[in-house]
Order: structure tokens, then sequence, then C-alpha cells
């Protein structure tokens, strides 16, 4: 038994409703770590990466990382890894909350879900003792009630995740739903737990973790908590005023994508601003656990036609539901990213997908007889009502909810589908952040902020600035970041540590937490070969060099106004020299000098 | 006058560091299920509480135990837990009105302010819970909060 890992997981085949708990591999710990590492190498061992991921042959994988659960910063996360239906790429789609370190204290680092039951099933984990139960009665409840139903019948103490009926009726862009606003979000996992027909599990652990270096390790986490509580973003910003806090800067920095990427300033930025949610709709901050940031809102619309209370909005969703479908009715914007959190779905590709549907109906392609309803930017009764419309596949909504990139296709405007591998991007437009570009052209998930966050070098100067419009240095770092960026998602710890901490930070806490003897740079290439790894599952899905590219707006469509004007992404140029940095051949294909110096 | 935990509620983000590190403590494991500090959490409400002893003066648990295991710390003012002399009969537990000490697995358990140097401060990222002098707590203040711990463990045994 290694420190720190609750050192089990938990097989669960739902064809036969048979679960069994197996050892984690020590070797494969070492190796992967944990979280998106280990599971998707087990991941690339069960499933045939050209399987539908909606069929019963794909695997779900909810995985803990080994500082999950103690006292490492912002270290409550898990990560939901299969393949996804949205991309049909590798999904690995991170949560906070509580769900995570309950898991652990019950006794298990991750829950494998094999195959599919023929009826709605839940899962009952009570420290080592599991139960699958039937659930019809759960069926078609969204993601609150069937909260308030579970911690009505098992108690408060039990801890959950759930799909929503966004999830039961397979909308591919479905979230798994913990703490009634955490969300595993994007690439569609909660589809995938919906056609195995799980919809939901409770987990109660009374148990606890071991760290191998006691001292170290509280030293360690101290370290990083003072700097921390130091750090301007981490310290105060995120607190203060949520991720949302990016609005203004963003849109300063003409970078802020509107109405589907048209434009890159959004006249009404300052309504949908953070410091405008503070100020208007703040109840408090709610943090996951063992988070000092405390990034999380809780909020309430206090009048109007939007009036209710929930969580949310943070960043990509006030730009999702506001700034890219032109809406700056913050009430709007936060009703429907309730609704989605109540429905269960990704706010970030409901919101680029109405947006898509929205340029698609101004352009004259969609009528109102399509959509049952005019569809304009800036309706924000509309962005409302889709949600709904989404989330239950009603409609019109039936159509979106197959993601942009297919109905912008269905419509025979490919080119509208402002995303990448079939996953809208989010908040930033590439044209004035080059970097940015390069990043979303080459995540593993399709357009993605969270696997190289290079906003931070470009827009915010950490760890120190880069010229944002320039491609120069661009391929190097997003490689560093990415790399960073798989590790940290393999220990269980939140992205928004690396606002004010590193990988030096990161591995003494794995260390001294595991016993193992990870440094720096070790931890580093931990995550370099998660990422081949990633990218080999990618390559055996059908997918090639054609596919790491932008939208055709980004790299031929100069940028209209503000400080990006007349800009486009040099993508060739940072991508010839990504593949090289990378060690991969000219088609971006991993060389096998370089899968054997990975030990892959 | 020794130092005291003072709880503003208020400042609770609800990261329970304060529950991770106390069990670390006291077990040695990251055991929140064993942590002397909880934090009382009403999501629908967004009410917050960590619930901590406060070593009351007149200590119920420490005048009800028939074994004499709980005794005042001089140098602290913490009401401290003697573990060879409890025998889980759990009086204290019921004899506090806070809910703050609980039996478990055959021994009281109990904030001891980590002997002076409590952890739960030392991780409290917002001030929610510090150690302070009595002093800079105003008497109004500590009564919202201990007829709020009072009422809280009223309902938990209702």
């Amino acid at each position: 038994m290694i420190s720190a890992y609750a050192g089990k997981l938990l097989r669960v085949d739902l064809t036969s409703r048979q679960v069994r708990s197996e050892s984690i591999d020590p070797d494969a710990a070492r190796r992967f770590i944990g979280g998106r590492g280990l599971a998707t190498k087990m991941l690339s061992e069960a499933v045939h990466p050209q399987v539908d991921p909606l069929s019963p042959a794909n695997t779900l994988i909810l995985a803990t990382g080994p500082l999950t659960g103690t006292s490492a910063m912002c270290g409550g996360r898990f990560m939901a890894v299969t393949k996804g239906p949205l991309t049909g790429t590798i999904a690995s789609s991170n949560c906070g909350g509580t769900f995570g370190p309950e898991l652990k204290y019950a006794g298990y680092d991750m829950v494998v879900l094999e195959g599919a039951a023929s009826e709605p099933l839940l899962m009952v984990i009570e420290d080592g003792k599991v139960e699958l139960h039937p659930a019809g009665e759960l069926w078609g409840l969204n993601v609150h009630e069937t909260e308030d139903r579970l911690h009505g019948e098992l108690g408060r103490d039990f801890q959950l995740v759930s799909i929503g009926p966004a999830g039961e009726k397979l909308v591919r862009f479905a979230a798994i739903i913990n703490d009634k606003g955490r969300a595993a979000g994007r690439s569609g996992v909660g589809a995938v737990m919906g056609s195995k027909k799980l919809k939901a599990i409770a987990v109660r652990g009374t148990g606890g973790l071991s760290v191998a270096d006691p001292p170290g390790f509280r030293a360690a986490c101290l370290d990083s908590l003072a700097k921390l509580e130091a750090g301007e973003i981490t310290g105060q910003g995120l607190q203060s005023f949520g991720t949302a806090i990016l609005v203004n800067i963003i849109n300063e920095s003409g970078v802020f994508p509107t109405r589907n990427f048209r434009q890159g300033q959004f006249e009404s930025a300052e309504k949908i601003s953070g410091e405008t949610i503070a100020e208007e709709i703040l109840v408090r901050p709610r943090a996951c656990v063992a988070c000092p940031i405390a990034c999380g809102r809780v909020t309430e619309v206090r009048g109007g036609p939007y009036r209710s209370r929930g969580d949310g909005p943070e960043y990509e969703t006030v730009w999702a539901l506001g700034a890219d479908t032109g809406v700056e009715d913050l009430g709007a914007v936060t009703k429907a990213n309730y609704v989605c959190n109540e429905l269960g779905m990704d706010t970030i590709t409901a919101g680029a997908t109405v947006a898509c549907a929205m340029e698609l109906f101004e352009e004259g392609v969609l009528s109102e007889k399509d959509v049952g309803r005019k569809l304009k930017f800036g309706d924000a009764e509309a962005v409302v009502d889709m949600m709904t419309k989404i989330g239950n596949r009603e409609g019109f909504g039936d159509v979106l909810a197959e993601g942009s990139a297919r109905v912008a296709e269905r419509y025979g405007r490919p080119e509208l589908f402002m995303g990448v591998k079939k996953q809208e991007m989010p908040a930033y437009d590439p044209r004035g952040v080059f970097g940015m570009g390069v990043q979303y052209a080459t995540s593993n998930r399709g357009g993605c902020h969270v696997r190289g966050y290079m906003i931070a070098p470009e827009i915010l100067g950490v760890p120190q600035k880069l010229d944002a419009h320039t491609p120069q240095g661009k391929a190097e770092t997003n490689i560093a970041f990415q790399n960073l960026t798989a590790a940290l998602d393999s220990i269980g710890v939140c992205l928004f540590v690396t606002f004010s901490i590193g990988a030096p930070e990161l591995a003494a806490m794995l260390k001294t937490a595991t016993g193992f003897d990870y440094d720096a740079d070790e931890f580093m290439q931990v995550g370099e070969r998660i990422w081949n790894l990633e990218k080999l599952f990618n390559m055996k899905a059908g997918l090639t060099r054609k596919d790491d590219t932008l939208p055709r707006r980004l790299l031929s469509e100069p940028m209209p106004a503000g400080p990006a004007k007349g800009l486009t992404v040099p993508l060739d140029e940072m991508l010839t020299q990504y593949y090289r940095l990378r060690g991969w051949d000219e088609q971006g294909a991993p060389t096998q000098e370089k899968l054997a110096a990975l030990g892959l | 006058m020794a130092n005291m935990l003072l709880i503003e509620p208020e400042k609770c983000t609800t990261c329970r560091l304060c529950e991770l590190v106390c069990s670390e403590r006291g077990e040695g494991i990251f055991r929140p299920s064993r942590s002397r500090v909880r934090v009382w959490i009403d999501a629908e409400a967004a009410e917050y509480v960590p619930m901590v002893c406060i070593q009351c003066d007149d200590a119920p648990c420490m005048e009800e135990c028939p074994t004499e295991a709980l005794v005042r710390d001089p140098v602290t003012n913490a009401v401290v837990v003697v573990a060879e002399k409890c025998d889980e009969c759990a009086i204290c537990e019921s004899a506090c009105p806070y809910g703050v000490i609980r039996c478990l697995d055959g021994l009281a358990r109990k904030c001891d302010l980590c002997g002076g140097d409590p952890e739960c401060v030392r991780f409290c990222a917002t001030g929610a819970i510090q150690y302070a002098e009595p002093g800079r707590w105003p008497r109004a203040a500590r009564e919202t909060y201990t007829d709020r711990l009072r009422s809280l463990c009223e309902e938990a045994q209702a």
C-alpha cells in the first residue's frame, strides 16, 4: 500500500452488476500518478479507441489523485476519463466539490464503470460496502432534485455525483455534477454515464489517509499556502470576484470572443463582469474541499423574470451564455447557468452552440420555422429558453444537443463552428493571444483552455509576460504548460494553484505525501508521458494532423477591431515548431525514440 | 489571559482545511470524520459554521465526567482529555450543549488548542478561525455564535 492513496479501485460491470475491488498497481502509480494519468493508462488498455463512446464498450473512470483528500492546497479534485461523445477523442474532465475526497475516505482511489445497465441504477458506496440499486424513480429528475432526494434518503453525510436529464438523453455535452454546481463539464462525460444508465453515485467514507512524511508534507502545504495567499490572483482576486474577474481584463485585451467570434470585444462586458456579479448577485464565495482560494460563487438573482438562486456563473460561463450570444443581461446569464447545472450540461458548449445557431439564423441559414422562434444575437430570453430545450432535447433543442460542430455541418456551414475536434473553444480569441491558438489546435480534447492556460503568460504575465501577438516561443511554453497541467490533473490538485506555485511546490507535496522520490523534472516528465499517451489514443481513434487546426475565421479573417485589430493566428509556424519540440514527426505522430524515452 | 479560538462564521468558505489538519494532528491521518472541529454546511441557506469548542469557563463536560478524564490545561486554558482515564461513557458528549465533543472509537475527542498553536488557525486562509485574546471577540458576536452552536446541537439531537 502506497501512502496517500486509498490503495484500491472499484471495478463495476454495469451489464452484469458485478462489483469488485482491486489494488492500485504501485508501478503504474509511480509512472502515471493517479487521476488523469493513471485513468488514461487504464482506459487506453481497456477500450479500443474506435469504440462508439455511447456504447457499452466504452469505459468511464472517475479517478482521484494521491493528494485528493489530504491537506494539499486545492487538493479536492477528481477526473472523469472516458472516450468523449462530443469529440471522439479522449475526454478527461476535472471536477471539484466534495465527491473526490469522500471516495477516498470510503477506501477507493477510482471507480471504473464498464458495460451498461438495462435499467437505471444508483450506486451507493459506504466505507467499502458497495451496492447497486434500481433507480427508476430517480430517472428524469434534475440534478438538484436528485441530490435532495438522495440526501433525504441516505443522509446529508453522503457526497454525490449525478447526471440530469441531459445525461440521460445523451446530450453530447452532458456533464457529471457534484454539489449541485460543480461539474466534470466538458466533452460529454455525463452522456457516457447516461449511456450506462447510471444515474448517480452516493459515497460516504469515514476512513482516513496517511502520508509518507507528515512533517515534510505539512511544511510543503504551508509553503504552498503562503504563496497562494501572497499571490495577487489566488490571494484576493479569485475569492473576491470569482473567475469572472477575467471579463474586463480579457475584454480590454481585445480577445473576448463576441457573437460567435465575430468580434473580440463585447460592448457590455462590464455588465457581466466579476465585479458586477460581486455587486449584484453574489451571496458568498464557496470553496471546494481543501481550497483556500474559494472561487465558487453562491449567487441569487433577486428580482425580475430570472429570479432564482444557485451556483455560478464563472468566467467561461458568463462568456458562453453572455458575450458569445451577445447577451448583456446578467440575470438571464445566471439563470441559464442554473438551468445547465440542474439539467447537467456543459455551459461552454451549450452557450457556444446557441451562439453558432444565432449566426446561422442571422445569416438566413436557419429560419424561424426551423428553430420554432427567432434566434438573434442578444436575445436573453432565447438563451434561457434554449438551455431548457437542449437539456431536455425538446424541439430544436434536440438538434442543438449534438453540439455546434454537428449543427454547423448539418446546415452546410461547417466553418461557423468555432472549435477544434468538434469541441467549442472557450472564452479567448487566439487572434490576439497566439499561444492560445497553438494550444487549442493541439489540445488532446479539442477546444479547451485548461490543457495549457497560455492566458497566464500572454495576458496575465504569469510566471512572466510574453508578447501575445508573436508566434515566437509559444510552442515551447505551451508544451511546458500542457505537461504541467497533465501532471497536475493527476495528483488531484486544482489548476488554479499554478497562478502562484509550480512544479517544484507540487512535486514537494507529492513526494512527501507518497514517499515516491519525485522532483520537479520527473513531475514534468510524467506530464509529458500522459500527454503522449493521450495523443496515441486519439491517433488510434482516427485523428490526424488535419484535426490539429483552428476554424477558418481565426486563420483568415482578421480581427475587426480593438487591440488585436488586423491579426489572424499564424498557426502553421507554431504547429511545425510544436511538433518538432514535442519530438513528433511532421504528421504530428510521436516518434519511436520519444515513446521509448517516455517508456511508452 | 490565555488566547482562545475566535470564530467569524461569515468568513468561512467551507474549504474544510481545518477539519483535515485537525484530524491529522489528532489522529495522525487525514480523517475529517474524526476531526475535533467540524464545519456545519447548509448549502441552501449558504450558512457555514465552523463548530469548535470554546473551552467554557464552567465546562459541563469536565464537571460531569465521572472518571475525571477531562482536565483544564493551566497554560492554554483548554479542557483536555486524559486518554488513560477516559472510559468511553460518552457522558461528556451529552453534557456539551454545543455538540463539539464526541466519543468515537473508545475515546472522547475534543479540541485541545493543539497545546497553544492551533493547527486549524494555521491553515485557515480567510480568518474564519483565529486564535486571539478573548477581549477581541465582542460579547454579542460570541453569544450569537454560541447560540447558533447550541441550536445546531439541539437540531442534531432532535
